[in-house]
Protein backbone atom coordinates (compact mmCIF):
# COMPACT_ATOMS: atom_id res chain seq x y z
CA UNK A 1 0.00 0.00 0.00
CA UNK A 2 1.43 3.36 -0.97
CA UNK A 3 0.93 6.73 0.50
CA UNK A 4 1.54 9.60 -1.87
CA UNK A 5 2.95 11.99 0.69
CA UNK A 6 6.45 13.33 0.13
CA UNK A 7 7.46 12.70 3.72
CA UNK A 8 10.28 10.40 4.74
CA UNK A 9 8.33 9.18 7.74
CA UNK A 10 4.61 9.30 8.41
CA UNK A 11 3.24 7.97 11.66
CA UNK A 12 -0.53 7.98 11.82
CA UNK A 13 -2.78 7.64 14.83
CA UNK A 14 -0.16 5.87 16.90
CA UNK A 15 -1.36 4.40 20.18
CA UNK A 16 0.85 2.70 22.69
CA UNK A 17 -0.25 1.12 25.93
CA UNK A 18 1.94 -0.55 28.52
CA UNK A 19 -0.57 -2.63 30.43
CA UNK A 20 -3.05 -0.06 31.70
CA UNK A 21 -0.74 2.89 31.18
CA UNK A 22 -1.46 4.75 27.96
CA UNK A 23 1.79 6.28 26.74
CA UNK A 24 0.62 7.53 23.35
CA UNK A 25 -2.94 8.49 22.45
CA UNK A 26 -3.31 8.74 18.69
CA UNK A 27 -0.15 10.57 17.68
CA UNK A 28 0.35 11.83 14.12
CA UNK A 29 3.98 12.58 13.40
CA UNK A 30 5.92 13.29 10.22
CA UNK A 31 9.51 13.84 9.21
CA UNK A 32 10.19 15.42 5.82
CA UNK A 33 13.17 14.84 3.58
CA UNK A 34 16.25 16.73 4.73
CA UNK A 35 14.35 18.06 7.71
CA UNK A 36 15.52 18.46 11.29
CA UNK A 37 12.58 17.96 13.62
CA UNK A 38 12.84 19.04 17.22
CA UNK A 39 10.64 16.80 19.32
CA UNK A 40 9.93 18.70 22.50
CA UNK A 41 8.21 17.57 25.63
CA UNK A 42 8.57 17.15 29.34
CA UNK A 43 9.89 14.00 30.96
CA UNK A 44 7.36 11.25 30.51
CA UNK A 45 5.49 13.11 27.77
CA UNK A 46 5.92 10.23 25.34
CA UNK A 47 8.93 11.41 23.29
CA UNK A 48 10.99 8.33 23.88
CA UNK A 49 8.07 5.96 23.40
CA UNK A 50 7.34 7.55 20.04
CA UNK A 51 10.89 7.25 18.74
CA UNK A 52 11.33 3.77 20.12
CA UNK A 53 8.36 2.73 18.02
CA UNK A 54 9.92 4.42 15.01
CA UNK A 55 13.29 2.76 15.62
CA UNK A 56 11.68 -0.64 15.90
CA UNK A 57 12.33 -1.23 19.60
CA UNK A 58 8.67 -1.98 20.23
CA UNK A 59 5.55 -2.13 18.07
CA UNK A 60 2.69 0.34 18.45
CA UNK A 61 -0.51 -0.96 20.03
CA UNK A 62 -2.39 0.64 17.15
CA UNK A 63 -1.60 2.95 14.25
CA UNK A 64 0.26 3.03 10.97
CA UNK A 65 3.83 3.81 10.00
CA UNK A 66 4.85 4.76 6.46
CA UNK A 67 8.46 5.09 5.47
CA UNK A 68 9.12 6.73 2.10
CA UNK A 69 5.42 6.27 1.44
CA UNK A 70 5.49 2.55 2.05
CA UNK A 71 3.44 1.02 4.81
CA UNK A 72 5.40 -0.89 7.43
CA UNK A 73 4.01 -4.01 9.00
CA UNK A 74 3.79 -3.27 12.71
CA UNK A 75 4.30 -6.88 13.58
CA UNK A 76 7.38 -7.43 11.48
CA UNK A 77 9.05 -4.11 12.21
CA UNK A 78 12.26 -4.37 14.22
CA UNK A 79 15.51 -2.53 14.93
CA UNK A 80 17.13 -4.51 12.15
CA UNK A 81 14.34 -3.59 9.74
CA UNK A 82 14.71 0.06 10.73
CA UNK A 83 18.42 -0.15 9.90
CA UNK A 84 17.56 -1.65 6.52
CA UNK A 85 15.30 1.34 5.93
CA UNK A 86 18.24 3.62 6.82
CA UNK A 87 16.85 4.73 10.17
CA UNK A 88 19.44 4.83 12.95
CA UNK A 89 19.01 5.84 16.55
CA UNK A 90 21.89 7.09 18.65
CA UNK A 91 21.34 6.26 22.30
CA UNK A 92 23.54 8.23 24.56
CA UNK A 93 24.84 5.56 26.90
CA UNK A 94 24.74 2.64 24.52
CA UNK A 95 26.46 4.21 21.56
CA UNK A 96 30.11 3.24 21.93
CA UNK A 97 32.54 0.80 23.51
CA UNK A 98 34.63 2.92 25.91
CA UNK A 99 37.87 0.97 25.84
CA UNK A 100 37.95 0.39 22.10
CA UNK A 101 39.54 2.51 19.43
CA UNK A 102 37.48 4.82 17.27
CA UNK A 103 37.96 2.74 14.13
CA UNK A 104 36.70 -0.38 15.92
CA UNK A 105 33.71 1.56 17.18
CA UNK A 106 32.83 2.84 13.73
CA UNK A 107 32.94 -0.59 12.10
CA UNK A 108 31.85 -2.99 14.85
CA UNK A 109 29.14 -5.25 13.47
CA UNK A 110 29.83 -4.05 9.91
CA UNK A 111 33.55 -4.68 9.57
CA UNK A 112 35.46 -4.46 6.33
CA UNK A 113 36.69 -8.04 6.40
CA UNK A 114 37.80 -10.79 4.08
CA UNK A 115 36.20 -14.14 3.43
CA UNK A 116 37.72 -15.62 6.61
CA UNK A 117 36.49 -12.80 8.81
CA UNK A 118 39.84 -11.05 9.20
CA UNK A 119 39.44 -7.30 9.40
CA UNK A 120 41.13 -4.92 6.98
CA UNK A 121 42.45 -2.68 9.75
CA UNK A 122 44.29 -0.29 7.45
CA UNK A 123 41.19 0.37 5.38
CA UNK A 124 38.98 0.78 8.46
CA UNK A 125 41.40 3.33 9.91
CA UNK A 126 41.51 5.28 6.65
CA UNK A 127 37.73 5.35 6.44
CA UNK A 128 37.53 6.44 10.08
CA UNK A 129 39.86 9.35 9.36
CA UNK A 130 37.65 10.33 6.44
CA UNK A 131 34.52 10.13 8.57
CA UNK A 132 36.08 12.34 11.22
CA UNK A 133 37.35 14.94 8.79
CA UNK A 134 34.81 14.98 6.01
CA UNK A 135 31.50 13.82 7.44
CA UNK A 136 31.46 15.39 10.85
CA UNK A 137 34.26 17.96 10.69
CA UNK A 138 36.01 16.54 13.71
CA UNK A 139 38.60 18.90 15.10
CA UNK A 140 39.35 17.18 18.38
CA UNK A 141 42.97 17.95 19.20
CA UNK A 142 45.15 14.89 19.21
CA UNK A 143 42.32 12.53 18.39
CA UNK A 144 43.07 9.90 15.77
CA UNK A 145 41.41 6.76 14.48
CA UNK A 146 43.53 4.86 17.01
CA UNK A 147 42.39 6.84 20.05
CA UNK A 148 40.13 5.02 22.43
CA UNK A 149 36.66 6.37 23.04
CA UNK A 150 37.49 6.84 26.72
CA UNK A 151 39.67 9.79 25.74
CA UNK A 152 36.90 11.67 23.96
CA UNK A 153 34.67 14.30 25.48
CA UNK A 154 30.93 13.67 25.67
CA UNK A 155 30.24 15.83 22.63
CA UNK A 156 32.92 14.12 20.58
CA UNK A 157 31.41 10.74 21.42
CA UNK A 158 28.08 11.88 20.02
CA UNK A 159 29.96 13.04 16.95
CA UNK A 160 31.48 9.60 16.41
CA UNK A 161 28.11 7.92 16.81
CA UNK A 162 26.50 10.40 14.42
CA UNK A 163 29.37 10.04 11.94
CA UNK A 164 29.00 6.27 12.06
CA UNK A 165 25.29 6.52 11.31
CA UNK A 166 25.96 8.92 8.43
CA UNK A 167 28.73 6.73 7.01
CA UNK A 168 26.42 3.75 6.89
CA UNK A 169 23.91 5.79 4.92
CA UNK A 170 21.37 6.44 7.62
CA UNK A 171 18.84 8.73 6.03
CA UNK A 172 17.10 9.50 9.28
CA UNK A 173 19.20 9.85 12.41
CA UNK A 174 17.32 9.90 15.69
CA UNK A 175 19.12 11.55 18.58
CA UNK A 176 17.58 10.81 21.95
CA UNK A 177 18.71 13.48 24.43
CA UNK A 178 22.23 13.63 23.02
CA UNK A 179 23.17 16.63 25.13
CA UNK A 180 21.61 15.63 28.44
CA UNK A 181 24.91 15.22 30.27
CA UNK A 182 27.08 17.72 28.42
CA UNK A 183 28.68 21.06 29.17
CA UNK A 184 27.71 24.10 27.11
CA UNK A 185 30.84 23.83 24.99
CA UNK A 186 30.15 20.17 24.24
CA UNK A 187 26.52 20.93 23.41
CA UNK A 188 27.62 23.35 20.73
CA UNK A 189 29.75 20.57 19.20
CA UNK A 190 26.74 18.29 19.04
CA UNK A 191 24.67 21.04 17.46
CA UNK A 192 27.37 21.36 14.81
CA UNK A 193 27.15 17.66 14.12
CA UNK A 194 23.40 18.05 13.66
CA UNK A 195 24.04 20.85 11.14
CA UNK A 196 26.31 18.39 9.30
CA UNK A 197 23.41 15.97 9.14
CA UNK A 198 21.31 18.67 7.50
CA UNK A 199 24.07 19.76 5.11
CA UNK A 200 24.51 16.20 3.87
CA UNK A 201 20.85 16.04 2.87
CA UNK A 202 19.68 13.73 5.64
CA UNK A 203 16.93 14.08 8.19
CA UNK A 204 17.09 14.08 11.94
CA UNK A 205 14.78 13.84 14.91
CA UNK A 206 16.31 15.68 17.81
CA UNK A 207 14.80 14.94 21.16
CA UNK A 208 15.52 17.19 24.07
CA UNK A 209 13.99 19.37 26.69
CA UNK A 210 16.60 22.06 26.15
CA UNK A 211 14.58 24.33 23.97
CA UNK A 212 17.28 26.83 23.13
CA UNK A 213 19.49 24.07 21.71
CA UNK A 214 16.86 22.60 19.54
CA UNK A 215 15.71 26.01 18.33
CA UNK A 216 19.04 26.80 16.73
CA UNK A 217 19.17 23.67 14.57
CA UNK A 218 15.61 22.47 13.94
CA UNK A 219 13.43 23.27 10.95
CA UNK A 220 10.21 22.35 12.70
CA UNK A 221 9.11 21.77 16.28
CA UNK A 222 6.65 19.20 17.51
CA UNK A 223 5.30 19.47 21.04
CA UNK A 224 4.22 16.36 22.78
CA UNK A 225 2.50 16.24 26.14
CA UNK A 226 0.92 13.36 28.00
CA UNK A 227 0.96 11.17 24.93
CA UNK A 228 -0.55 13.69 22.56
CA UNK A 229 0.81 16.12 19.98
CA UNK A 230 -0.23 19.54 21.22
CA UNK A 231 1.38 21.74 18.62
CA UNK A 232 3.54 21.82 15.52
CA UNK A 233 5.37 24.89 14.25
CA UNK A 234 7.79 25.70 11.50
CA UNK A 235 10.73 27.76 12.62
CA UNK A 236 9.39 30.78 10.76
CA UNK A 237 6.12 30.59 12.66
CA UNK A 238 7.41 30.75 16.18
CA UNK A 239 10.12 32.48 18.19
CA UNK A 240 12.26 30.94 20.88
CA UNK A 241 10.40 32.93 23.53
CA UNK A 242 7.04 31.70 22.31
CA UNK A 243 8.21 28.10 22.35
CA UNK A 244 9.57 28.43 25.84
CA UNK A 245 6.40 30.06 27.03
CA UNK A 246 4.28 27.38 25.43
CA UNK A 247 6.23 24.60 27.00
CA UNK A 248 6.09 26.36 30.34
CA UNK A 249 2.33 26.56 30.09
CA UNK A 250 1.78 22.92 29.19
CA UNK A 251 4.13 21.68 31.82
CA UNK A 252 2.72 23.89 34.53
CA UNK A 253 0.52 20.97 35.47
CA UNK A 254 3.47 18.59 35.16
CA UNK A 255 6.77 19.22 36.82
CA UNK A 256 7.67 22.47 35.13
CA UNK A 257 10.43 23.49 37.45
CA UNK A 258 13.26 22.52 35.19
CA UNK A 259 11.83 24.43 32.27
CA UNK A 260 11.13 27.45 34.45
CA UNK A 261 14.77 27.49 35.45
CA UNK A 262 15.79 27.20 31.84
CA UNK A 263 13.51 30.14 31.00
CA UNK A 264 15.01 32.26 33.74
CA UNK A 265 18.50 31.65 32.41
CA UNK A 266 17.50 32.99 29.04
CA UNK B 1 51.90 20.96 30.71
CA UNK B 2 53.39 19.28 27.71
CA UNK B 3 55.34 16.87 29.84
CA UNK B 4 52.30 16.02 31.85
CA UNK B 5 50.37 15.19 28.72
CA UNK B 6 53.15 13.00 27.45
CA UNK B 7 53.31 11.16 30.70
CA UNK B 8 49.62 10.52 30.74
CA UNK B 9 49.52 9.30 27.18
CA UNK B 10 52.46 7.00 27.87
CA UNK B 11 50.85 5.55 30.97
CA UNK B 12 47.48 5.38 29.35
CA UNK B 13 48.59 3.58 26.25
CA UNK B 14 47.87 -0.11 26.07
CA UNK B 15 51.49 -0.56 25.12
CA UNK B 16 52.59 0.43 28.59
CA UNK B 17 50.86 -2.48 30.25
CA UNK B 18 52.68 -4.81 27.92
CA UNK B 19 55.99 -3.17 28.80
CA UNK B 20 55.09 -3.38 32.47
CA UNK B 21 54.54 -7.12 32.40
CA UNK B 22 57.73 -7.72 30.42
CA UNK B 23 59.55 -5.54 32.92
CA UNK B 24 58.16 -7.58 35.81
CA UNK B 25 59.43 -10.73 34.12
CA UNK B 26 62.88 -9.29 33.49
CA UNK B 27 63.18 -8.10 37.09
CA UNK B 28 62.08 -11.50 38.36
CA UNK B 29 64.58 -13.29 36.14
CA UNK B 30 67.27 -10.84 37.22
CA UNK B 31 66.57 -11.64 40.87
CA UNK B 32 66.72 -15.37 40.21
CA UNK B 33 69.94 -15.03 38.23
CA UNK B 34 71.48 -13.33 41.24
CA UNK B 35 70.02 -15.61 43.90
CA UNK B 36 70.36 -18.85 41.96
CA UNK B 37 73.03 -18.24 39.32
CA UNK B 38 73.84 -21.89 38.83
CA UNK B 39 70.32 -22.74 37.77
CA UNK B 40 69.34 -19.55 36.00
CA UNK B 41 72.48 -18.98 33.98
CA UNK B 42 72.12 -22.45 32.50
CA UNK B 43 69.90 -22.91 29.46
CA UNK B 44 68.45 -26.15 30.86
CA UNK B 45 66.11 -24.43 33.28
CA UNK B 46 64.60 -22.48 30.38
CA UNK B 47 64.06 -25.74 28.52
CA UNK B 48 62.35 -27.02 31.66
CA UNK B 49 60.06 -23.97 31.60
CA UNK B 50 59.29 -24.67 27.96
CA UNK B 51 58.23 -28.18 28.87
CA UNK B 52 56.04 -27.33 31.89
CA UNK B 53 54.52 -23.93 31.13
CA UNK B 54 52.68 -24.80 27.88
CA UNK B 55 49.91 -26.74 29.69
CA UNK B 56 48.66 -23.76 31.63
CA UNK B 57 49.59 -21.37 28.84
CA UNK B 58 47.36 -23.15 26.32
CA UNK B 59 44.44 -22.91 28.75
CA UNK B 60 45.28 -19.31 29.62
CA UNK B 61 44.91 -18.39 25.92
CA UNK B 62 41.26 -19.46 25.93
CA UNK B 63 40.67 -17.91 29.31
CA UNK B 64 41.99 -14.60 27.98
CA UNK B 65 39.12 -14.48 25.50
CA UNK B 66 36.64 -15.39 28.25
CA UNK B 67 37.84 -12.65 30.58
CA UNK B 68 38.06 -10.08 27.79
CA UNK B 69 34.39 -10.81 27.10
CA UNK B 70 33.67 -9.92 30.73
CA UNK B 71 33.07 -13.51 31.84
CA UNK B 72 34.99 -16.11 33.81
CA UNK B 73 35.57 -19.82 33.31
CA UNK B 74 36.31 -21.87 36.42
CA UNK B 75 35.61 -25.19 34.73
CA UNK B 76 38.47 -25.45 32.25
CA UNK B 77 40.75 -27.52 34.49
CA UNK B 78 37.96 -30.00 35.08
CA UNK B 79 37.33 -30.07 31.34
CA UNK B 80 41.04 -30.81 31.03
CA UNK B 81 40.76 -33.70 33.49
CA UNK B 82 37.69 -35.10 31.75
CA UNK B 83 38.94 -34.79 28.18
CA UNK B 84 42.34 -36.11 29.28
CA UNK B 85 40.53 -39.15 30.57
CA UNK B 86 38.76 -39.53 27.23
CA UNK B 87 42.10 -39.28 25.44
CA UNK B 88 43.92 -41.88 27.53
CA UNK B 89 40.95 -44.21 27.82
CA UNK B 90 40.30 -44.28 24.08
CA UNK B 91 44.00 -44.64 23.34
CA UNK B 92 44.27 -47.59 25.72
CA UNK B 93 41.22 -49.29 24.24
CA UNK B 94 41.77 -48.63 20.54
CA UNK B 95 45.48 -47.90 20.24
CA UNK B 96 44.59 -45.01 17.93
CA UNK B 97 46.10 -41.67 18.88
CA UNK B 98 44.08 -39.87 16.20
CA UNK B 99 40.78 -41.26 17.44
CA UNK B 100 41.71 -40.46 21.03
CA UNK B 101 42.76 -36.96 20.05
CA UNK B 102 39.56 -36.20 18.12
CA UNK B 103 37.38 -37.62 20.90
CA UNK B 104 39.20 -35.56 23.49
CA UNK B 105 38.83 -32.30 21.56
CA UNK B 106 35.17 -33.12 20.96
CA UNK B 107 34.67 -33.59 24.69
CA UNK B 108 36.26 -30.18 25.27
CA UNK B 109 34.04 -28.56 22.66
CA UNK B 110 30.92 -30.14 24.11
CA UNK B 111 31.83 -29.06 27.64
CA UNK B 112 32.46 -25.52 26.40
CA UNK B 113 29.21 -25.54 24.47
CA UNK B 114 27.31 -26.54 27.60
CA UNK B 115 28.96 -23.70 29.53
CA UNK B 116 28.09 -21.31 26.74
CA UNK B 117 24.44 -22.35 26.61
CA UNK B 118 24.03 -22.05 30.38
CA UNK B 119 25.64 -18.60 30.39
CA UNK B 120 24.39 -17.04 27.14
CA UNK B 121 20.93 -18.58 26.85
CA UNK B 122 19.88 -19.49 30.39
CA UNK B 123 21.62 -16.30 31.59
CA UNK B 124 23.27 -17.87 34.62
CA UNK B 125 26.27 -15.75 35.68
CA UNK B 126 29.43 -17.44 34.42
CA UNK B 127 31.09 -17.63 37.83
CA UNK B 128 28.26 -19.83 39.13
CA UNK B 129 27.65 -21.75 35.92
CA UNK B 130 31.29 -22.74 35.53
CA UNK B 131 31.67 -23.46 39.24
CA UNK B 132 28.89 -25.99 38.74
CA UNK B 133 30.39 -27.50 35.61
CA UNK B 134 33.80 -27.52 37.30
CA UNK B 135 32.48 -29.90 39.95
CA UNK B 136 30.50 -31.84 37.38
CA UNK B 137 33.33 -32.64 34.92
CA UNK B 138 35.88 -33.28 37.64
CA UNK B 139 33.37 -35.50 39.42
CA UNK B 140 32.49 -37.35 36.24
CA UNK B 141 36.18 -38.01 35.55
CA UNK B 142 36.64 -39.42 39.05
CA UNK B 143 33.50 -41.55 38.87
CA UNK B 144 34.18 -43.17 35.50
CA UNK B 145 37.85 -43.74 36.26
CA UNK B 146 37.02 -44.91 39.78
CA UNK B 147 39.75 -42.51 40.80
CA UNK B 148 42.47 -44.68 39.27
CA UNK B 149 45.29 -43.29 37.17
CA UNK B 150 45.82 -44.47 33.61
CA UNK B 151 49.31 -45.07 32.30
CA UNK B 152 49.99 -44.90 28.57
CA UNK B 153 53.60 -45.91 28.10
CA UNK B 154 52.60 -47.42 24.75
CA UNK B 155 52.15 -43.91 23.36
CA UNK B 156 55.89 -43.16 23.41
CA UNK B 157 56.73 -44.64 19.99
CA UNK B 158 53.76 -42.95 18.32
CA UNK B 159 53.99 -40.12 15.82
CA UNK B 160 51.65 -37.99 17.91
CA UNK B 161 53.88 -38.32 20.95
CA UNK B 162 56.82 -37.02 18.95
CA UNK B 163 55.04 -34.06 17.38
CA UNK B 164 53.29 -33.01 20.60
CA UNK B 165 55.90 -33.53 23.30
CA UNK B 166 59.07 -34.67 21.53
CA UNK B 167 62.28 -32.69 21.90
CA UNK B 168 63.18 -30.73 18.79
CA UNK B 169 66.86 -31.20 18.12
CA UNK B 170 66.89 -33.22 21.27
CA UNK B 171 66.50 -30.03 23.32
CA UNK B 172 63.41 -27.88 22.70
CA UNK B 173 60.11 -29.34 23.96
CA UNK B 174 57.61 -29.57 21.11
CA UNK B 175 54.69 -28.53 23.33
CA UNK B 176 56.26 -25.08 23.59
CA UNK B 177 56.11 -24.73 19.81
CA UNK B 178 52.43 -25.71 19.87
CA UNK B 179 51.68 -23.27 22.65
CA UNK B 180 53.52 -20.41 20.92
CA UNK B 181 51.92 -21.28 17.58
CA UNK B 182 48.47 -21.19 19.16
CA UNK B 183 49.34 -17.93 20.92
CA UNK B 184 50.32 -16.31 17.63
CA UNK B 185 47.18 -17.51 15.85
CA UNK B 186 44.91 -16.49 18.72
CA UNK B 187 46.71 -13.16 19.00
CA UNK B 188 45.81 -12.49 15.38
CA UNK B 189 42.25 -13.61 15.98
CA UNK B 190 41.90 -11.36 19.00
CA UNK B 191 43.22 -8.28 17.23
CA UNK B 192 42.37 -8.73 13.60
CA UNK B 193 39.38 -11.03 13.42
CA UNK B 194 35.71 -10.17 13.88
CA UNK B 195 35.51 -12.82 16.59
CA UNK B 196 38.16 -11.11 18.73
CA UNK B 197 36.63 -7.70 18.16
CA UNK B 198 33.22 -9.01 19.17
CA UNK B 199 34.73 -10.44 22.37
CA UNK B 200 36.22 -7.05 23.22
CA UNK B 201 32.97 -5.17 22.64
CA UNK B 202 30.94 -7.74 24.57
CA UNK B 203 33.26 -7.25 27.54
CA UNK B 204 33.33 -3.51 27.13
CA UNK B 205 29.64 -2.71 26.72
CA UNK B 206 27.26 -5.53 25.99
CA UNK B 207 24.42 -3.19 25.01
CA UNK B 208 26.59 -1.43 22.46
CA UNK B 209 27.72 -4.74 21.03
CA UNK B 210 24.12 -5.90 20.69
CA UNK B 211 22.94 -2.63 19.19
CA UNK B 212 25.74 -2.63 16.65
CA UNK B 213 24.77 -6.05 15.40
CA UNK B 214 27.16 -8.34 17.29
CA UNK B 215 25.54 -11.69 17.91
CA UNK B 216 26.33 -11.66 21.62
CA UNK B 217 24.92 -15.07 22.57
CA UNK B 218 26.56 -16.88 19.68
CA UNK B 219 29.92 -15.23 20.31
CA UNK B 220 29.80 -16.09 24.02
CA UNK B 221 29.05 -19.72 23.24
CA UNK B 222 31.96 -19.78 20.79
CA UNK B 223 34.28 -18.23 23.38
CA UNK B 224 33.44 -20.92 25.93
CA UNK B 225 33.87 -23.58 23.26
CA UNK B 226 37.30 -22.14 22.52
CA UNK B 227 38.15 -22.34 26.21
CA UNK B 228 36.89 -25.94 26.30
CA UNK B 229 38.76 -27.13 23.23
CA UNK B 230 42.00 -25.53 24.41
CA UNK B 231 41.60 -27.24 27.79
CA UNK B 232 41.19 -30.52 25.92
CA UNK B 233 44.29 -29.81 23.83
CA UNK B 234 46.25 -29.03 27.00
CA UNK B 235 45.04 -32.33 28.44
CA UNK B 236 46.42 -34.22 25.44
CA UNK B 237 49.77 -32.46 25.76
CA UNK B 238 49.83 -33.21 29.47
CA UNK B 239 48.87 -36.87 29.02
CA UNK B 240 51.60 -37.30 26.41
CA UNK B 241 54.27 -35.51 28.44
CA UNK B 242 53.49 -37.41 31.64
CA UNK B 243 52.41 -40.63 29.85
CA UNK B 244 49.87 -40.73 32.64
CA UNK B 245 46.42 -39.47 33.30
CA UNK B 246 45.30 -38.93 36.86
CA UNK B 247 41.89 -37.86 38.09
CA UNK B 248 42.96 -34.94 40.24
CA UNK B 249 45.17 -33.22 37.69
CA UNK B 250 42.89 -30.19 37.34
CA UNK B 251 42.98 -28.16 40.56
CA UNK B 252 46.73 -27.53 40.47
CA UNK B 253 46.35 -25.64 37.21
CA UNK B 254 43.27 -23.56 38.00
CA UNK B 255 44.57 -20.63 39.99
CA UNK B 256 47.95 -20.31 38.27
CA UNK B 257 46.22 -20.13 34.89
CA UNK B 258 43.78 -17.46 36.05
CA UNK B 259 46.67 -15.56 37.67
CA UNK B 260 48.67 -15.73 34.42
CA UNK B 261 45.87 -13.99 32.53
CA UNK B 262 45.53 -11.22 35.11
CA UNK B 263 49.27 -10.71 35.46
CA UNK B 264 49.30 -10.38 31.67
CA UNK B 265 47.16 -7.27 31.96
CA UNK B 266 43.76 -8.55 30.86
CA UNK B 267 41.15 -6.42 32.59
CA UNK B 268 38.90 -8.05 35.17
CA UNK B 269 36.26 -5.59 33.95
CA UNK B 270 36.47 -7.01 30.44
CA UNK B 271 36.93 -5.24 27.14
CA UNK B 272 40.71 -5.32 26.96
CA UNK B 273 43.64 -7.66 27.17
CA UNK B 274 46.42 -9.10 25.07
CA UNK B 275 47.58 -12.58 24.20
CA UNK B 276 51.17 -11.41 24.48
CA UNK B 277 50.54 -10.33 28.08
CA UNK B 278 49.03 -13.73 28.86
CA UNK B 279 52.09 -15.51 27.43
CA UNK B 280 54.42 -13.44 29.59
CA UNK B 281 52.07 -13.87 32.57
CA UNK B 282 52.18 -17.65 32.17
CA UNK B 283 55.98 -17.53 32.08
CA UNK B 284 56.14 -15.35 35.17
CA UNK B 285 53.94 -17.75 37.14
CA UNK B 286 55.69 -20.81 35.73
CA UNK B 287 59.14 -19.49 36.56
CA UNK B 288 58.44 -18.54 40.15
CA UNK B 289 58.25 -22.06 41.58
CA UNK B 290 61.46 -23.19 39.91
CA UNK B 291 63.16 -19.93 40.77
CA UNK B 292 62.28 -20.10 44.43
CA UNK B 293 63.29 -23.71 44.82
CA UNK B 294 66.56 -23.08 42.97
CA UNK B 295 67.25 -20.00 45.09
CA UNK B 296 67.19 -22.25 48.10
CA UNK B 297 64.51 -20.26 49.90
CA UNK B 298 62.31 -23.30 50.07
CA UNK B 299 59.12 -24.27 48.28
CA UNK B 300 56.99 -22.92 51.10
CA UNK B 301 57.55 -19.45 49.73
CA UNK B 302 56.11 -20.17 46.31
CA UNK B 303 52.51 -19.20 46.96
CA UNK B 304 53.50 -16.11 48.86
CA UNK B 305 55.63 -14.88 45.97
CA UNK B 306 52.99 -15.73 43.36
CA UNK B 307 50.51 -13.75 45.42
CA UNK B 308 52.86 -10.78 45.65
CA UNK B 309 53.58 -10.78 41.93
CA UNK B 310 49.88 -11.02 41.12
CA UNK B 311 49.09 -8.11 43.43
CA UNK B 312 51.89 -6.00 41.98
CA UNK B 313 50.77 -6.73 38.41
CA UNK B 314 47.13 -6.00 39.14
CA UNK B 315 48.13 -2.86 41.01
CA UNK B 316 50.08 -1.63 37.98
CA UNK B 317 47.20 -2.40 35.66
CA UNK B 318 44.61 -0.71 37.81
CA UNK B 319 46.84 2.31 38.21
CA UNK B 320 47.48 2.50 34.47
CA UNK B 321 43.86 2.23 33.48
CA UNK B 322 42.83 4.87 36.00
CA UNK B 323 45.45 7.27 34.69
CA UNK B 324 44.49 6.50 31.12
CA UNK B 325 40.90 7.67 31.57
Amino acid sequence: MMNNSKNLVEMKNIHKCFGKVVALKGVDFQVGNNEIVGLIGDNGAGKSTLIKILSGVYPPTRGEIYIRGEKISNRRYSVRKAHELDIETVYQEKALGEKQSLWRNIFIGRQISNFFGFIDIKKEKEETDKIMKELIGFRGVGVSADSSVGKLSGGERQGIAIGRAMYFNANLIILDEPTAALSAKEVSKVLNFIRKIKESGRSCIYITHHIADTYSVSDRFVFIDRGEIIGEYKKSEISLEEITEKLLMVSAGNSGKEIANEYEKQ
Amino acid sequence: MNMRNNKISLLGSKGFRTYAVVLVYIVLMGIFMITAPRAFLDYKIYMAFLSTIPFSLVMALGLTFVIIAGEIDLSFTSVMAFSGFIFTYIFIHTGSTILAFIASLTAGLVAGFINGIIIAKVKVPSIIATLGTQFFWAGLAVVISSGRSLIINEIRPSFMYRIFVGRIGGIVPAQAVWAFGLAIILGFILNKHRFGESAMFIGDNRDTAKMMGVNVDKTLIQIFMLSGVLAAFASVLLACEMVTWWATQGPGFLLITIAAVFIGGTSIYGGEGTIFGTVVGAFIIGSITAGIVASGVGGFWTQLVVGLVLLIAVFINTFVSRRGR
